[in-house]
């Protein structure tokens, strides 16, 4: 017991996340008397750089803005750039973009929980150490991030920064043959998901049990489990047109982090794979639905270490979908020879909105007469969950003074690690300080 | 004994290390002849020195220099992984403006100087790894080819010089038996461009935007035919898309001056 002692602890440049961060407690005689995240990550300024680009160069630029979620973001910007230009696009291409978008969340799900969060759960550094001491549980994992890349490869003409999507539809469309095929895969997989689900299952109650009332937000949508379309929902105030985002997510700037930070109806809210579940579960497939049933995930749960659960059952949901978008692909017949929409280049403003692996994510654009871009705005998850993190971090640090410094240095790591947090989209770094 | 291999990252979406990832099962294969002893995005460990240091994303801060030169001397090897690091990224596009100007458009509600005077902003003008430390080898691509990256891996660990395609984009273009952009009214950087990508983005129907560089000599007689077929000049080629390639730019206006 050290819960009258002082506890100074920093955490430098957080590892298994994806950018820089930094975490600081200090605890005088036995109450937390500063807890602090902070966000470090050079900025890169994609706000202001694309400016004077042409309307047909700004998904490929903003894709870069991350290389796990660059496929949400280049559709973020694409569906910015239909709204600003009057855009429509054929059915075809919506279903196509929506399979793109569950290969991107797989990706980046199957990233998260089997590389980033199963070390903490079997208590190693890494995933290197398991390659050799869970060599079938590894080769299962790769299995399903191989699945969800070959899918982003095979529609979007590579895994990392896609490049057949552009305004109005597909530069290139697959072929009738390797959609089949995919399908196979996807139901060759559904077994293995099961397995690692179990495995995950095994050691879910090293998942702290902490919870936090807070607000979620979400796409959310009548006709389907909200990502690729929908309106902005919450749990505290309904449904929202996407054009009212500023209003939303009202972000403000914060000297500790060089990423701007969120709030809307409370302190902090939400975003991700848990706000979606705790909005839109009924819309889930069933054998996702079955899967929350065994974790005991029901909406709304307020425990933030769920949101790797909700991934899982997410996961799930991404591969009986995207075997359902597939077949109607299939009955409707490919038109690998179809056109982007034609379109007049016109003055305008646009915004889009897309669920990415990390939340709901905005980008919002005006071009000039000439389809340049004379202003943009881009609204990235991991920044609307900033200050959630923040809050999360007071409400739990105090009830981790009774454990050792490694305890508490591991059980504040798992709470940011949880939110699977994308500094560099959000500017980039996690450094933890105990101070 | 196993090389010792550590992966860094500085201004960048991270997109290459997410390469290494995704190698799948060929991940197995690379930790039984390397040693990875630092790579902070999937691991906690740390380690004092490295034969082979890759580095992705570019350098903008004065804390960033610091950092990258910690690493220069604590490595046997130096690898530039990706454009970023290559070239500075598409984010070299914001060296246009001052600090003050690319502040106030993205954080147009906040005062300008309240944010310049943070030192996670100082002096935010976007370089290449090489124009700060010795770079030994360059991997280039956004983001940079996986097959390409083991090909490089296997070379050093053997102790040979890593090869890195001396030949344009075209040449794997004409390989696929691609229609040449051109010749179909759009303009595509190909003909300068270094290959080594398989020419992914044409085989794909778009066209290429030079994410690897230009070729040690764009102005090549051949490419300067071809080129002179659709009525362009190289140095017209060389000024028409900027997208990863505004270093070149800064070193023209540079000369000039």
């Amino acid at each position: 017991m050290n819960s009258s002692k002082d506890i100074t602890i920093a955490i430098d440049h957080l590892t298994r996340v994806e950018g820089h961060g930094s975490i600081v407690l200090n605890a005088k005689n036995g109450e937390v008397k500063n807890v602090e995240w902070s966000v470090s990550e050079a900025p890169r300024f994609f706000e202001s750089f694309v400016r004077n680009r042409p309307y047909y160069e700004l998904s490929h630029i903003t894709s870069r803005i991350c290389g796990i979620c660059s496929i949400g973001h280049a559709l973020a910007s694409l569906k910015a750039t239909e709204d600003a230009m009057d855009i429509s696009i054929s059915k075809q291409t919506e279903l196509l973009r929506k399979l793109a978008l569950h290969g991107e969340n797989m990706q980046s799900h199957i990233l998260h929980i089997g590389y980033l969060i199963a070390p903490d759960l079997f208590g190693v550094g890494s995933v290197f150490p398991l390659i050799s001491s869970s060599p079938d549980v590894v080769k299962k994992i790769i299995s399903l991030h191989r699945m969800a890349n070959e899918l982003s490869e095979l529609i979007c003409g590579r895994t990392t920064h896609p490049i057949t999507l552009i305004p109005g539809g597909f530069s290139y469309i697959p072929s009738e043959k390797k959609l089949i095929n995919f399908k196979q895969l996807l139901v060759d997989n559904l077994p293995i998901c099961s397995e690692v689900a179990n495995v995950v299952l095994d050691n879910a109650h090293k998942l702290p049990n902490f919870t936090r009332e807070t607000e979620y937000i979400a796409l959310t949508s009548k006709e389907e489990y909200a990502l690729y379309d929908g309106e902005i929902g919450s749990t505290d105030t309904g449904t929202h047109p996407v054009k009212d985002y500023k209003s939303i997510v009202n972000e403000f700037f914060v000297p500790q982090s060089t990423a701007k930070y969120c709030k809307h109806h409370r302190d902090s809210y939400m975003v991700g794979a848990l706000a979606r579940f705790n909005l839109n579960a009924d819309l889930l497939t069933p054998s996702a639905k079955q899967l929350a049933k065994q974790f005991k995930l029901h909406p709304v749960n307020f425990n933030p270490f769920m949101n790797t659960i909700a991934q899982l059952v997410e996961f799930v949901h991404s591969v009986e979908d995207s075997i359902e978008l597939i077949d109607i692909l299939l009955d409707k017949k490919i038109h690998r020879d179809e056109k982007p929409t034609s379109f007049k280049v016109k003055q305008g403003t646009g915004v889009g909105a897309v669920e990415v692996p990390r939340g709901i994510l905005f980008h919002e654009y005006t071009y000039d007469a000439n389809g340049i871009c004379t202003n943009a705005n881009c609204v990235i998850p991991t920044n609307q969950n900033h200050n959630n993190i923040q809050r999360d971090m007071e409400a739990f640090a105090p009830d981790l003074l009774d454990k050792s410094k490694e305890e508490i240095t591991l059980n504040l790591e798992m709470l940011v690690r949880a939110y699977d947090p994308c500094i560099s989209c959000s500017t980039h770094y996690l450094d933890v300080t105990f101070v | 004994m196993k090389p010792k291999v550590a992966f860094f990252d500085f201004a960048s979406c991270e997109g290459c290390q997410l390469q290494i990832a995704n190698l799948e099962e060929t991940v197995i294969d690379l930790v039984n002849v390397v040693d990875v002893v630092e790579f902070r995005e999937v691991m906690d460990e740390k380690a004092a020195s490295y034969d082979i240091a890759f580095i992705e994303g570019s350098i903008t801060r004065p804390m960033d220099e610091k950092r990258l030169k910690h690493i220069r001397k604590q490595s046997k090897i130096l690898v530039a992984l990706g454009a970023c690091a290559h070239l500075g990224g598409v984010q070299r596009l914001s060296n246009q403006w001052s600090l003050k100007q690319n502040v106030e458009q993205a954080y147009p509600e906040e005062k300008s100087n309240v944010i310049i005077n943070n030192e996670f902003f100082e002096n935010s003008k976007h370089k290449a790894v090489d124009e700060v430390v010795k770079v030994d080898y360059t991997i280039p691509g956004c983001p940079i080819d996986r097959v390409e990256f083991i090909r490089v891996v296997v070379a050093l660990v053997h102790g040979n010089k890593p090869p890195i395609p001396e030949y344009p984009v075209c040449v794997e273009c004409k390989k696929n038996e691609n229609v040449c952009l051109f010749s179909i009214g759009k303009f595509c950087m190909g003909p300068v461009t270094r290959g080594g990508c398989n020419a992914v983005c044409p085989s794909h129907g778009n066209e290429c935007e030079s994410c690897r560089g230009y070729i040690t000599h764009p102005h090549e007689k051949a490419q300067t035919d071809v080129l002179a077929e659709y009525g362009l000049t190289a140095d017209e080629i060389l000024h028409r898309k900027t997208m990863f390639t505004y270093r070149y730019v800064e070193k023209q206006k540079e000369n000039v001056i």
